[in-house]
C-alpha cells in the first residue's frame, strides 16, 4: 500500500491505496464519489473526467498514486452551496443530455475547455470536446449548452467588473 | 479493468530513476503520463512488477530556445508543447503534430517522451521526430548518449534505448529561412491513431528544394523516412510537377497488406495521396 494525499472538491483525503488503483476507483469506491463514471475503460469515452490541477483527465487511466498531492474537482465539487454551476445549469436549460451517463464527463471537460477559452467558437467546442463520446447522439444540444454557459459566465465575469 | 499489482517508486530525479532501473531491471517499467502504459497494463498485455514514476522530476519537463536548436524535456506533456509559445514559432511541425495526438484530455496527460520511447508504429510524433531531423537524449548507467531520430526506431515499438537506459529530452533543430511544414494525417475513425500520417520538412532556396525531410507513421511496421519521396524532390524546382513526381513514389520500400484497415491498393492510393497534400502545404507555407 501506498499514502497519497490528495484534496478532492476542496476537501482533503489522506489514505492507502493499492498502486494499481485507478483514480475513477479512488473517486468511486473510497471516497464514494460515485458521479464520475466508467464508460469504455479504455481512455476513449471520457464519462470519468476529472479535473486533476485544473486540467481535464481521463481519471480510468490515472493511477491514484500519479494524484498524489494533487486538487481534483469532480461533478460533485461544481455547485456551491446549492447553485448549480453554470455549465450545469444551461445543460439543464438547453436539453444538452438525455441518458445523462456522459453528462459529468462533458461538463468538466467543458470547465477545462471555457477556463482556457472563455468564448469559443462551435468548432472549438466541437474539437474542445473530441475525447467525451455521447451515444445518445446529443451533440447539438451539448454545444448549445457550452455556448449558452460561455454567454452566462461571461456575463457574471463583466458584472463583476464593473461594480 | 485493474492492472496486476506492482510496487510504485517516485523517482525525485533522473539519477534516482537510473539507480531504480539498475535495481530493477527487466521487472521494471518507467511512468510518466501513462496514456500509452497504463491502457496496456489494464488488458495485461503488460505486467512490471515495478513503476518507476519519472512524472514528478521538475526539471525532466521544462521547454527551452537554445537558438540552433529547441530542446524539449521527456515528460513534457502534449497539450504544453502544443502551446508553447516556443515550439509553435521556432518548431511550428512540432505543435502542429502534437495537436493530432489522442484528444485534449489525452494531451492533458500524454508526454512527448513516453510516446516516442513507446514507440507506436501508428503515433504521431515518431513522424514528426524523423522529419524534423530531431535528436534524442538517452540517459544511461555510464553517461548520456545523443542518438539521431533516423537511429532511433528500429522495428515495431523496438527503439534504440538499451536495458537501464531513460530518454531524458528531446532536441529539434529550428528550420533555417525559407523553410515549411506540414502534417497529414488520415486518422482510424474508432482508435485516432494514423492509418497514414504524413510529416514534411522542407526548406525552398532560389526557388530550389534545398533540403527535405519526409516522415510516414501508419504504413509500416515503424516509422520511417520517404527516401523515394525524399531524392525525387532534393535540388528540383519547388513545382506542382516536382510535387507529383515525388508523390508517385510515396510507396518506394514499403509492402502493403490487405487488412481491416483496407486493401494494400487503398493503402498504397492514401499514402500518395497524403505525401501529396503535406508536400503541397509545406510548399505554401515555405513561401511565407
Amino acid at each position: 500500500m501506498t499514502e497519497i494525499n490528495v484534496s478532492v472538491n476542496g476537501r482533503g483525503h489522506t489514505r492507502d491505496v493499492e498502486p494499481r488503483t485507478l483514480l475513477v476507483h479512488f473517486l468511486r469506491e473510497a471516497l464514494g464519489l460515485t458521479g464520475t463514471h466508467v464508460g469504455c475503460d479504455t481512455s476513449q469515452c471520457g464519462a470519468c473526467t476529472v479535473l486533476l490541477d485544473g486540467r481535464g483527465v481521463k481519471s480510468c487511466t490515472v493511477l491514484a498514486v500519479q494524484a498524489n498531492g494533487g486538487e481534483i474537482t469532480t461533478i460533485e465539487g461544481l455547485a456551491t452551496d446549492g447553485v448549480l454551476h453554470p455549465l450545469q445549469a444551461a445543460f439543464r436549460e438547453t436539453h444538452g443530455l438525455q441518458c445523462g451517463f456522459c453528462t459529468p464527463g462533458m461538463i468538466l471537460s467543458a470547465v477545462d475547455l471555457l477556463a482556457r477559452n472563455p468564448s469559443p467558437s462551435e468548432r472549438e467546442i466541437r474539437h474542445g470536446l473530441e475525447g467525451n463520446l455521447c451515444r445518445c447522439t446529443g451533440y447539438q444540444n451539448i454545444v448549445k449548452a457550452v455556448q449558452h454557459a460561455a454567454h452566462t459566465m461571461a456575463g457574471g465575469a463583466s458584472a463583476v467588473a464593473g461594480d | 479493468m485493474y492492472p496486476s499489482s506492482f510496487d510504485y517508486h517516485a523517482a525525485g530525479s533522473v539519477q534516482e530513476a537510473l539507480a531504480l532501473l539498475a535495481q530493477y531491471g527487466d521487472d521494471a517499467k518507467l511512468l510518466a503520463g501513462g496514456h500509452s502504459l497504463i491502457p496496456v497494463m489494464k488488458l495485461r498485455f503488460a505486467a512490471p512488477a515495478h513503476l518507476i514514476d519519472i512524472g514528478r522530476i521538475p526539471a525532466l519537463s521544462a521547454i527551452s530556445d537554445g537558438g540552433a536548436n529547441v530542446h524539449v524535456g521527456a515528460t513534457a506533456r502534449h497539450a504544453d508543447v502544443a502551446a508553447s509559445p516556443i515550439v509553435r514559432t521556432r518548431v511550428p511541425l512540432l505543435a502542429e503534430v502534437t495537436a493530432h495526438i489522442g484528444d485534449p484530455l489525452i494531451r492533458n496527460m500524454g508526454t512527448i517522451g513516453g510516446s516516442i520511447a513507446h514507440a507506436d508504429p501508428a503515433a504521431d510524433l515518431p513522424a514528426a521526430m524523423l522529419a524534423l531531423g530531431a535528436s534524442l537524449v538517452l540517459a544511461g548507467p555510464s553517461g548520456t548518449r545523443t542518438v539521431a531520430a533516423d537511429d532511433f526506431f528500429t522495428d515495431v515499438f523496438t527503439t534504440a534505448l538499451q536495458p537501464g537506459e531513460m530518454l531524458t529530452e528531446v532536441v529539434v533543430p529550428v528550420p533555417g529561412a525559407g523553410s515549411g511544414a506540414a502534417y497529414e494525417k488520415l486518422p482510424d475513425p474508432a482508435s485516432g491513431y494514423a492509418i497514414v500520417g504524413i510529416a514534411v520538412q522542407l526548406q525552398v532556396r532560389d526557388g530550389a528544394i534545398a533540403s527535405v525531410r519526409v516522415g510516414m507513421t501508419g504504413l509500416g511496421p515503424m516509422p520511417m523516412r520517404l527516401a523515394g519521396v525524399e531524392s525525387a524532390l532534393a535540388g528540383t524546382a519547388a513545382s506542382t510537377a516536382a510535387i507529383a513526381a515525388a508523390a508517385a513514389r510515396a510507396g518506394d520500400g514499403l509492402s502493403f497488406d490487405d487488412d481491416v484497415r483496407g486493401s494494400a491498393a487503398y493503402k498504397l492510393n492514401i499514402a500518395r495521396v497524403y505525401v501529396r497534400r503535406a508536400l503541397v502545404r509545406a510548399m505554401a507555407a515555405s513561401a511565407g
